[in-house]
């Protein structure tokens, strides 16, 4: 079972995020294509650099969402540990899972092994929904940065989005 | 012309209310040693990212001018940085990048701003104007008419590497404390 993307922008707006960066994967084309339609995405060059924008927003009074494949966890790791983790400066990390259950190319399958690992040592609390646990899961996302001021994580499996 | 010689000239300039986003190293410790504003955010960590998080606060909130204290250091970490400020085109956005053409926090290694320009770097990414200074009187006479531009403007100031050690103490403020005051200066509840 898929998650349409329209819904789940709608979820996200719901749920109080209201600024979106980040760099492409394409497990979230959809997703990324709906927000362009609404002209709420600023792409970046780098997520780590997207995650400096957000972290601007987040003063600014926005409550923002970085997207980013895995790939990109890797150049992000030092935005946020001495930015948003040092600082309290909360952003929802949309992750998408490349390498998922070593099964993908083979760039993918080092960081698709580690990636539970890596958020749990980053202490970056994330969930990896199932399109009937999703509505729930960006409202878990919302509390928990509320109440954290840290950085979460969504997890997007391979053909979760339609 | 040091660091702190041109933070002396610039600081005391800066119009009230502005947000003034400092680049780690030495530029943050010279900007609070100069002047201390809660809306004044120091990196301590994060190196390059000191444009993005500006163009964040900038978009954020268009009609509040926003400053970016920035080093060669910096700008040449993160040169993607400048052509996404170029490309939003954000018209609240003001990027000043001091250079030494030397890490100086870590012990004044040589960067290569001596044979890149990053002020043709900013020009040829967008910005809507660029300058360069390289004298103390040349910034003086820049910094009114610069602090008024419609962004995104990039000056860029040649200084000296400063006698050795640190320009000023270190932030007093905790980072989750600079997150929380520089909020609530922008009228954000933090």
């Amino acid at each position: 079972m898929t998650y349409a993307p329209d819904r789940f922008v709608d979820h996200l707006l719901g749920a109080g995020f209201d600024f979106f960066t980040g760099v492409p994967c394409s497990l979230v084309k959809t997703v990324l294509a709906e927000l362009e339609r609404r002209e709420l995405y600023l792409g970046d060059t780098r997520e780590d650099a997207a995650l400096g924008v957000a972290a601007g927003a987040y003063l600014g009074g926005r409550t923002p969402v970085v997207i980013m494949q895995n790939s990109g966890l890797g150049v992000s790791l030092n935005a946020l540990g001495s930015l948003h983790l040092l600082y309290q400066i909360p952003a929802l990390l949309l992750v998408t899972w490349r390498g998922f259950e070593g099964k993908d190319a083979p760039e993918h399958l080092v960081m698709g092994d580690v990636l539970p690992r890596l958020l749990d040592l980053f202490g970056i609390p994330f969930r990896a929904p199932l399109a009937e646990t999703m509505d729930a899961d960006v409202r878990w996302a919302g509390a928990t940065l509320r109440e954290s001021r840290r950085p979460v994580a969504i997890v997007v499996r391979p053909g979760l989005f339609e | 012309m040091t660091l702190t010689d041109a933070l002396a000239t610039l600081a005391p300039a800066i119009p009230e209310g502005t947000v003034c986003i400092h680049a780690n190293g030495y530029i943050g410790r010279a900007g609070c040693a100069a002047r201390d504003r809660d809306e004044n955010f120091y990196m301590i960590g994060s190196m390059g990212l000191a444009g993005s998080i500006g163009v964040g606060v900038a978009l954020a909130q268009p009609r509040r001018r926003v400053l970016v204290l920035d080093g060669d250091g910096n700008v040449l970490m993160n040169l993607g940085g400048l052509a996404t400020i170029a490309a939003r085109k954000p018209a609240n956005l003001l990027h000043v990048c001091f250079d030494n053409s030397a890490h100086a926090s870590t012990g004044a290694q040589p960067t290569i701003s001596g044979s890149v320009r990053l002020d043709e770097i900013a020009r040829a990414a967008g910005y809507r104007w660029v300058g360069r200074v390289e004298t103390p009187e040349a910034l003086a006479a820049e910094v009114p008419a610069f602090l008024a531009r419609e962004g995104p403007a990039f000056l860029l100031v040649r200084i000296a590497l400063g006698p050795p050690g640190p320009p000023g103490p270190r932030i007093p403020w905790s980072p989750e404390e600079m997150t929380g005051r520089v909020r609530r200066a922008l009228g954000v509840a933090r």
